[in-house]
């Protein structure tokens, strides 16, 4: 019975969201206060009904309610709780429907935050929202039911992936939803900006608060991802280049890119053309890495749904949006206004390099996505590209764009004196270069390119402390006070630079220091990796929830100290039937041990293989993550971001 | 006047798109140069055992090889890290060695991929053994390859 209230809450929203797509959009066009003003509750209901649905489908869930067929292919009555839950969107019908859930909140949250707009603008871009979420519903409706009952049936369901069980996935597809779904905000405001043919420097401050939103979501919910490959898969691997971590590292870079040109367009209103073109590439990359995950084009661990219809309806879908706002877009851009000029040497030019630099990272990356698939249609080859396509087209580009963030934030709006600004930063380079070749020497490094990424690591971090430094005036009278009170959004540059400075250190430790030993290990036998000394002491059995497990004990010293031992775990799944290795892990300052325990190697179960990473500084890499969210999170709490407070300059645009 | 001189307004917005353009098309330039050079040497072609005797694959060309591993064909060397196993596609059969740890869901009669390169005597040397499988535990080019070659049946679909 909930099942089916829930199923017919679905069609509800399904309807709502046509009303909320349509009379708004009609009645801004013909000024109609009325028709505009049914927006804002059809936002809230559609919200209602959204939620209703999805609570019904996690109701089955719970309850293993396998007359449910998708709760029966996906959930198993011995799962522990939480796995039950994260199970409702483990799977693709209810990712699609969690998907739509997160969509209409996003409308709800933009009915309700931006009741200060334009009315206007305000019916169009929750119009905009609905349409999106039209298409989501029909594809729930009509190719995908969440909630569709089988006949006869089983008793017990098929369980969920094993490697798909952990904490940290659980809460990495909700993470990166927020992320990717907040991104169709900025769409509809773009999209709506351009029906209304107007761009200022009130719509950027409207738009960036959304973005940033996403924008931190977005950044933590593809780290939580890596972690988890990281700690889970026991390869001690935290990137693959896989198409379906392309897929939410794309709209990331181009939201990244949206983020710096929504600056440019709020505080010299220039740039608007462009940044309405990032709003709408952004949302496409976020649909298109929802085509890439949930059609199953190209193979990948988390590739769910091999069905080819569901495949055509989102490629026609993709057309349908991404074609038509690009028509859109062609059609209109001349209408918005151009504005202030600067010079080629000036902050706004550095954030073009920025924007530039992004841009063609996140095409490079799309090509070699999708390069297997165009090689595959035109001579039947099948191939993969690397990660060294990657790492050396991708990183490249990076290597610019880097140098120039730690020249950006010091540089001026408008025009900059390029010669002030290089000698004001030489000697920041100048340590930044030793700082470098101290420590890749002190490491031992061999491959230049080490050098070359902490070197700009460094410059990263120093620039960045520099310029904050230079802000708040540091060592002169009143640095405390000026240090509280400068803006949250500076405050909130400076810790996202940082963070970033830091993964780039992280990143480089990681890529260019690992050690690692593979061997057989009798009961008694020691090994040395990273400075530490470990001694394998034996296994035990031990039984979970729905697996077993062989649960080995490794002593664990350095420098005569004893550590407290790790205990690297291989399991045996029970529904499905698998093995999965779990790692241990020792995480300090200066790197990571990473313990894995193989297979037995004997009859007597008396050796074992082994695997045995260090990974220097590969707690930088999620430290540096953290303080770019944080950073992320401190601008938004920026007061002058707060929607209601922002009133568009004299020209009020009154319904 | 054809063009505008370049200190009026007009002349300096000109001048500044001019530079847009150069610098996009540099950059633009650079990433096609970049992308191009490092496409050649990191792709790598999937191939079943039969295209790689098939399609004369010369020795030591990076690829890709896929299939089942086959029954009773796996053996440990005795330093308990290199092991020996053959992949088949039904119609031909390529020996593998491997020296490394392997990914948990390796096992005869599984299908597989690794990556390496023709040796010596027909012995396919793999530098890795992917440890990656989608939720059926079974690579989607194995089971293309399966079927063009008829090997793949619904039964063997459903037990695994």
């Amino acid at each position: 019975m909930i099942v089916e209230i829930g199923h017919y809450a679905l069609i509800l929203a399904c309807c709502l969201s046509l009303i909320q797509g349509t009379f708004p959009l009609y009645g801004a066009t013909k000024n109609h206060g009325r028709l505009m003003a049914i927006a804002s509750p059809a936002a809230y209901g559609q919200f209602f009904f959204a939620a209703i649905a999805f609570g019904a489908l996690m109701y089955a869930f719970i309850t293993s309610d396998f007359s449910v067929a998708n709760v029966a292919r996906n959930s198993h009555t011995l799962k522990p709780m939480l796995y039950k839950i994260s199970a409702v969107w483990g799977n693709h019908e209810g990712s699609i429907l969690f998907w739509t859930l997160i969509l209409s909140l996003y409308g709800a949250m933009v009915a309700f935050f931006g009741r200060k707009l334009p009315k206007t603008l305000h019916a169009r871009v929750l119009a905009i929202q609905a349409l999106v979420g039209l298409g989501f519903y029909l594809f729930l409706l009509l190719t995908s039911n969440p909630f569709a009952r089988i006949y006869p049936f089983p008793m017990e369901g098929n369980g969920l992936n094993p490697l798909l069980q952990d904490p940290g996935l659980a809460f990495h597809p909700p993470l990166l939803y927020m992320g990717y779904v907040g991104l169709s905000v900025t769409f509809s405001f773009a999209v709506g900006a351009l029906i209304e043919g107007r761009v200022d420097a009130a719509w950027a401050r409207w738009v960036r608060p959304w973005t940033l939103l996403a924008w931190c979501f977005l950044t933590a919910g593809i780290t939580l991802g890596s972690w988890w490959a990281y700690y889970e898969l026991g390869w001690g691997g935290w990137w693959f280049w896989d198409p379906v971590e392309n897929a939410s590292f794309m709209p990331w870079l181009i939201a990244t890119a949206l983020l710096h040109s929504a600056i440019v367009v709020e505080k010299r209103d220039t740039l608007k053309s462009w940044t309405i073109l990032l709003a709408i590439i952004a949302f496409s990359f976020s649909l298109l890495g929802t085509f890439i995950v949930r059609s199953g084009v190209l193979t990948s661990v988390h590739a769910f749904a091999t069905d080819p219809e569901r495949g055509v309806f989102i490629l026609m879908f993709l057309f349908i949006v991404i074609g038509g706002s690009l028509l859109l877009f062609a059609l209109r851009a001349d209408k918005l206004q151009p504005g202030g000029l600067f010079a080629p040497i000036s902050r706004e030019s550095m954030l073009i390099v920025n924007n530039l630099l992004l841009t063609v990272g996140a095409v490079v990356v799309l090509f070699g996505t999708l390069y297997p698939l165009l090689r595959d249609a035109l001579t039947g080859d099948k191939i993969t590209v690397g990660p060294p396509f990657f790492n050396l087209a991708f990183g490249l580009l990076m290597i610019p764009l880097f140098l120039v963030m730690g020249l950006g934030p010091s540089a001026h709006w408008k025009r900059t004196d390029l010669k002030g600004l290089s000698s004001r930063l030489s000697f920041v380079f100048i340590a930044s270069l030793m700082a470098a070749g101290i420590s890749f020497y002190m490491a031992g490094g061999t491959e230049i390119m080490a050098a070359v990424w902490l070197g700009l690591g460094f410059w990263l971090l120093l620039s960045t402390l520099f310029e904050w430094a230079n802000r708040i005036k540091l060592f002169k009278t009143g640095t405390f006070k000026r240090m509280v009170r400068q803006p949250r959004a500076s405050l909130g540059m400076s810790l996202g630079h940082l963070g970033m400075a830091i993964v780039v250190i992280g990143i480089a430790g990681t890529s260019f220091w690992n050690s690692e030993y593979q061997g057989i290990m009798a009961v008694g036998d020691k090994a040395s990796i990273g400075g530490y000394d470990l001694t394998f002491k034996g296994v035990d059995g031990m039984i979970g929830p729905n697996y077993t497990a062989v649960k080995a004990t490794f002593d664990v010293s350095k420098e005569g100290t004893q550590l407290k031992p790790l205990h690297p775990q291989a399991r045996v799944y029970l529904t499905p039937p698998m093995p999965t290795t779990e790692a241990a892990i020792l995480s300090s300052f200066k790197g990571d041990l990473f313990v894995v325990i193989g297979e037995a190697n004997s009859e007597k179960y008396d050796t074992w293989a082994v695997r045995l990473y260090y990974k220097p500084l590969q707690s930088w890499l999620w430290a540096g993550v953290a303080l770019m969210v944080l950073g992320g999170l401190i601008s938004l709490s920026d007061r002058r971001f707060r929607m209601g407070n922002v009133k568009r300059g004299g020209k009020t645009n009154v319904a | 006047m054809a063009s505008a001189p370049l200190n009026t307004r007009a002349g300096k917005r000109k001048k500044k798109r001019f530079y847009l353009v150069l610098t996009s098309l540099t950059v633009l330039a650079l990433a096609v140069g970049l992308v191009l050079s490092a496409l050649e040497d990191s792709i790598s072609l999937y191939l079943d055992p039969t295209d790689l005797i098939e399609r004369n694959i010369p020795q030591g060309q990076h690829v890709r090889l896929g299939g089942l591993v086959a029954e009773d064909s796996f053996t440990k060397a005795d330093d308990g890290l290199t092991y020996h196993f053959d992949i088949t596609d039904g119609a031909n059969t390529v020996t593998v060695v491997y020296k490394g740890a392997l990914p948990d869901l390796f096992r005869e009669g599984q299908g597989v991929v690794v990556e390496g390169a023709q040796g010596d005597a027909g012995i396919f040397i793999a530098s890795e053994v992917l440890a990656k499988h989608d939720e059926n535990y079974m690579p989607k080019e194995v089971i293309d390859s399966l079927k063009k070659r008829g090997l793949y049946k619904q039964a063997e679909e459903e037990s695994l």
